[in-house]
């Protein structure tokens, strides 16, 4: 239970952070001390454990399904990593509470290092890669939010997004590569895959796999050529760029690579890969470091090339080399962090990080002073610092590399690389903090407080002690953590100071000596260095960056030019060419399933619909025409139903071509009768040959699906249909009860359309532009008596209708939907036979409220059921006994099916009104004796 | 009678989606009902189909044909109605803003985008 905890305490602490700021900044970086403190007081009470070499395992299944659970392990490496996640975050949390002024917020700063920290132990803690996936995607996300701080700031901004951009494009790459390894290990649990080594590197993935999970950990630990990212993240304040950028996130590649190790190490592709990758890194960045004039720039690069020498030792592949890698991890951490808040510390006291201003800072700030010194001192590798332990194995084993049949290549670069590093190492602390002063500085540098120089002094004493005692201090840690690396025995080996007179100590001191000779040449080097060519990383992602937005871009625009002509044509086009693609490319079998005989009247009813739609195309410009006829159409489809055994869907179908032909009448009546003939016969043949093809495809599947057998799930409603929902007409009872969640949705559907017709044409429809023709009052009510009378004895006879359709509707054809139809049908009439003045003034319904009422009372029926402890919208039957008539069932599903009636009435009367009401001069007609008004100022 | 159904289907979807690609609004709000008939034709021919054998519940008859199509059609029907009067209303709005019927607004050249004519 701890184990998951230390990976918790952090992400629990980070809101809490955010809140105690209210109370002050100590209490806020009080808040973030304690936590991290808590985790790492956990770590360290599982040390003595794993460093026994016993790995701790805990956590809990989560998706089981997908193979991702959350399982987390403690082990060697995991430990080394942990140990400096928190032990550095502590450090950092007090550097930051006097680094940040008062100005900056704080509780958010902190709130962002907690997520991070928690997002780091989780990689490193995690026993599966999808887990790992997820935190690894978190410190991307939060490390962009730390690097891009100083909101204010665009360097800041910039830099956080070219950071997030590559970290977490290697991400994705990542994902990928994660996911071929599982495939081929069969799990997704770490230490399950990392038992498969020789599956997994002889498996023909391999290769794929290993360059996706190169991407990602190249791109995180910031190597060549995914390097530039690093140093425009040093834009954030620097307690970030000490954390993250010396001792977790672009460690965190580093950590991958390592954790990999027993599974992707070993093979050419990998020596070549990753050994070449890390030499070139390791010198390039070196290089640039030395003519830098920015202390973090500086440092951000040297620490691209440290992170390339980590990854070139890994990228060897032997045993002896990961331990040197474990153990410069280790070392650059302590240094490297150390450094970083030493140059905050100058930039906070002098107000400049450029070299070529500074100088003789020791006369003021001597403490900063030896800490620069010793720590400048270990990155150059002096002994008997612990930079210079690790250094020297790394020139060692550099000694012993074989690049392509080139025994001294490898051992040649490296010295080199260590010989610039020799330089900017020290230049780093003589054109500081020695020599004299070489501009004049705003202010007056003297030490920083002491919250400030402590934390870097800690570090600092690190240094020393493991330089000097290295065995005694870091060789059972670093012993663990490169056998968890290795996956197994480690040779005889021991940290020492001293190993005698070997190749390694002529490489040393010869990069030692040559790189006091550089920097005492530095202005000749220097020179030559601003002759050459630099090419500008930024500028190149950039222009990457906007060449492809531009080619988005052009492909959106390409397919997608706002014309709905062109969008629909691509959407048909590819339903068709999916459909015959797949119809074409697979065999086919016609189907066995005896058909049924056309009687003539079916083949009468056929022929019309032909003759009917046949007209509807010849004739469509004509509007008035081409919708009766459509209506024709409607009318047919809905004798089909009925005499295809569904008389629900008929009457609906009936009811709803009479609806929907009122309202296209009443569009019609503002819109252009005629519809202009369209130029160009190859765009109708274009489109003519879609409609063809579409229709063919719906048509052949249609009749491929019939012509064969089914199954269906109806046994069971037809079997409940009277026992379980109460009645007979089994198509309502599915609506109002067994798929009456369904039907819930769709009236609510139904009432979102209605009210958005009322909004579009509420407000000012009839638009300046004149295009709408306003009726003059005079002409507004040419009604007829007769037709008046008959609609109001018809509007009484209607509603009798409308109920007996309601009524019956749960056990004979019928139900809400028809019955709301109906009388929205007999409302709709009174509007057209007295006009809308009159039935505006006499029927005075406002059609929301209905609406409304409808949804409300549907929900309220489903949660009866829930009173009753039973699921949404379960139905009842209760069974009253009413003297005179007798028993009568009374179904639950009746109230529901009256929401379904109101809500029906409701959207149909309220779309139908707005449209009629436009004919009267908008929303003006609602006050029948402004209306007149109101139409003659628009005439 | 299985052939008649899918003939009907397919002249239905072909005139459908001819409508639904003419440049102007009313063919289109048409083509969009002829293309409701055909889609709901279809999923109601889901349950294949029967003559005379209603699913309505009586215990002398023994042969029903399959319910569950016709309540997905039967709401279908109505949302159809829905989307048809809000489709229309848009045609009106848009022709009552720019005084153009064309689909699109007005005819503008392609690739510029909508909010850039006026």
């Amino acid at each position: 239970m701890s184990l998951p905890l230390i990976v918790l305490l952090p992400f629990i602490g980070a809101p809490l952070a955010a809140l105690t700021i209210r109370a002050g900044r100590n209490a806020c970086a009080g808040t973030a001390f304690a936590f991290s403190l808590g985790a790492f007081a956990l770590l360290l009470s599982h040390l003595p454990d794993v460093l026994q070499g016993e790995p701790i395992e805990a956590g809990w299944s989560w998706l089981p399904s997908l193979g991702l659970d959350l399982d987390f392990r403690l082990d060697g490496l995991g430990l080394l990593f942990a140990l400096l996640i928190l032990g550095i975050g502590l450090l950092i949390i007090v550097y930051a509470r006097f680094y940040l002024s008062g100005r900056d917020p704080m509780g958010s700063f902190m709130a962002y290092l907690l997520a991070f920290q928690g997002a780091m132990l989780g990689i490193v803690l995690a026993d599966n890669v999808l887990l790992l996936l997820v935190f690894w995607e978190l410190t991307s996300l939060s490390s962009f939010l730390l690097i891009g701080y100083w909101k204010h700031l665009p360097e800041g901004r910039q830099g956080a997004r070219m950071a997030l951009t590559v970290t977490a494009a290697g991400g994705l790459a990542m994902i990928a590569g994660m996911l071929i390894l599982g495939d081929v290990a069969e799990s997704y649990r770490l230490s399950d895959i990392l038992q498969q080594g020789e599956a997994i590197r002889s498996s023909p993935h391999y290769l794929p796999a290993l360059l996706l999970i190169l991407a990602g950990c190249f791109s995180k630990s910031a190597q060549f050529p995914f390097h530039f990212w690093l140093p425009h993240a040093m834009a954030a304040p620097t307690p970030v760029s000490a954390y993250l950028h010396s001792a977790t996130m672009v460690k965190a590649g580093v950590f991958l690579l390592a954790r990999l190790w027993p599974v992707l190490a070993g093979t050419d592709a990998w020596f070549y890969l990753v050994a070449t990758t890390g030499l070139v890194t390791m010198l390039a960045g070196a290089l640039i470091a030395l003519f830098k004039d920015d202390l973090k720039a500086v440092l951000a690069y040297s620490t691209v090339s440290h992170l390339g020498l980590v990854t070139m030792l890994l990228g060897f592949g032997t045993p002896m080399a990961a331990l040197a890698a474990v153990f410069h991890v280790l070392n650059h951490a302590s240094f490297k962090a150390a450094l970083f808040m030493i140059a905050g510390i100058v930039d906070h006291e002098a107000g400049t990080r450029d070299i070529r201003r500074l100088g003789g800072l020791a006369q003021g700030m001597p403490i900063a002073a030896t800490l620069a010194l010793v720590a400048g001192a270990s990155m150059a590798g002096v002994p008997p610092l612990n930079g210079f332990l690790s250094k020297e194995m790394m020139l060692q084993e550099a000694t012993l590399a074989d690049w392509a049949g080139n025994g001294w290549l490898v051992a040649a670069l490296a010295t080199l690389a260590a010989c610039l590093s020799v330089a900017y190492s020290l230049r780093f602390v003589i054109h500081v903090f020695f020599g004299r002063p070489r501009a004049v500085l705003a202010q007056h540098p003297h030490d920083p407080p002491a919250g400030m120089w402590l934390p870097p002094a800690l570090l600092v004493v690190l240094v020393v002690a493991i330089g000097l005692m290295p065995s005694a201090l870091a060789g059972a840690l670093v012993a663990a953590a490169a056998s968890a690396v290795t996956g197994g025995e480690l040779p005889a080996h021991e940290l020492a100071l001293w190993h005698g007179f070997n190749p390694a100590l002529g490489l040393s001191a010869l990069a030692l000596l040559s790189g006091l000779v550089l920097l005492k040449a530095y202005r000749s080097a220097r020179a030559s260095w601003s002759a050459g060519p630099h090419p500008q990383a930024k500028a190149m992602f950039d222009a990457v960056i906007d060449y492809v937005v531009d080619l988005a871009r052009t492909i959106t625009q390409g397919l997608h030019n706002g014309s709905l002509q062109r969008q629909l044509a691509f959407a048909v086009g590819a339903v068709v060419v999916l459909g015959f693609g797949t119809f074409l490319t697979t065999p086919y079998e016609a189907g066995e399933r005896a058909t049924l005989p056309a009687e003539p009247v079916a083949v009468v009813g056929w022929l019309l619909l032909l003759a009917a739609t046949g007209a509807v195309l010849a004739l469509h410009r004509n509007r008035l025409l081409a919708l009766v006829i459509v209506g024709v159409i409607g009318l047919i489809v809905s004798l089909g139903f009925a005499y295809l055994s569904a008389p629900d869907l008929a009457l609906t179908q009936i009811a709803v071509e009479v609806v929907t032909v009122i309202l296209l009448l009443l569009a019609l009546a503002h819109l252009p009768r005629h519809t202009p003939r369209e130029p160009g016969w190859l765009r109708r043949l274009r489109d003519a040959g879609l409609a063809v093809a579409a229709g063919l495809g719906a048509g052949g599947a249609v009749w491929a699906m019939m012509t064969r057998e089914f199954e269906t799930l109806s046994g069971y409603y037809l079997e409940q249909s009277v026992p379980g929902g109460g009645g007979a007409n089994v198509v309502n009872v599915i609506l109002v009860d067994f798929r009456g969640f369904d039907t819930f949705g769709e009236i609510t559907v139904l009432g979102i359309a209605a009210l958005a017709i009322f909004a579009l044409l509420d407000r000012g429809a009839p638009s300046a532009h004149g295009a709408l023709p306003v009726v003059p009052p005079a002409q507004e009510a040419p009604y007829s008596l007769m037709m008046a009378v008959a609609m109001r004895i018809m509007l009484a006879l209607s509603i009798v209708v409308g109920a007996f359709i309601f009524l019956r509707g749960h056990n004979a054809p019928g139900g809400g939907f028809v019955a709301g139809l109906v009388v929205a049908i007999a409302l709709a009439l009174q509007y057209m036979a007295h006009g809308m003045r009159w039935a505006d003034t006499h029927l005075r319904i406002d059609y929301h409220t209905p609406i409304g009422w409808g949804v409300v009372v549907a929900a309220t029926t489903g949660v009866g059921a829930w009173l009753a402890g039973h699921p949404f919208l379960t139905s009842t039957v209760w069974h009253l006994d009413v003297p005179m008539v007798g028993e009568v069932h009374v179904a639950s599903a009746m109230f529901f099916d009256t929401g379904v009636f109101l809500v029906v009435v409701g959207a149909t009367l309220l779309a139908l009104t707005s449209l009629a009401r436009l004919r009267s001069g908008g929303g003006g007609a609602r006050q029948p004796g402004s209306a007149g008004a109101a139409a003659r100022k628009e005439a | 009678m299985e052939f008649l159904v899918a003939s009907s289907v397919g002249v239905l979807t072909a005139a459908g989606v001819y409508l639904l690609l003419r440049a102007h609004t009313f063919p289109v709000v048409l083509g969009l009902t002829l293309l409701s008939y055909a889609t709901n034709v279809y999923l109601f021919a889901t349950g294949r189909l029967a003559i005379n054998a209603p699913p309505l519940i009586d215990e002398q008859v023994a042969r029903y044909t399959d319910p569950l199509p016709q309540a997905l059609v039967l709401t279908a029907i109505v949302i159809s109605f829905g989307m048809t009067a809000l489709l229309v209303v848009m045609a009106l709005r848009s022709w009552s803003a720019s005084g153009d019927d064309h689909v699109d607004g007005g005819q503008a050249a392609p690739g510029t985008a909508p909010e850039d004519r006026r």
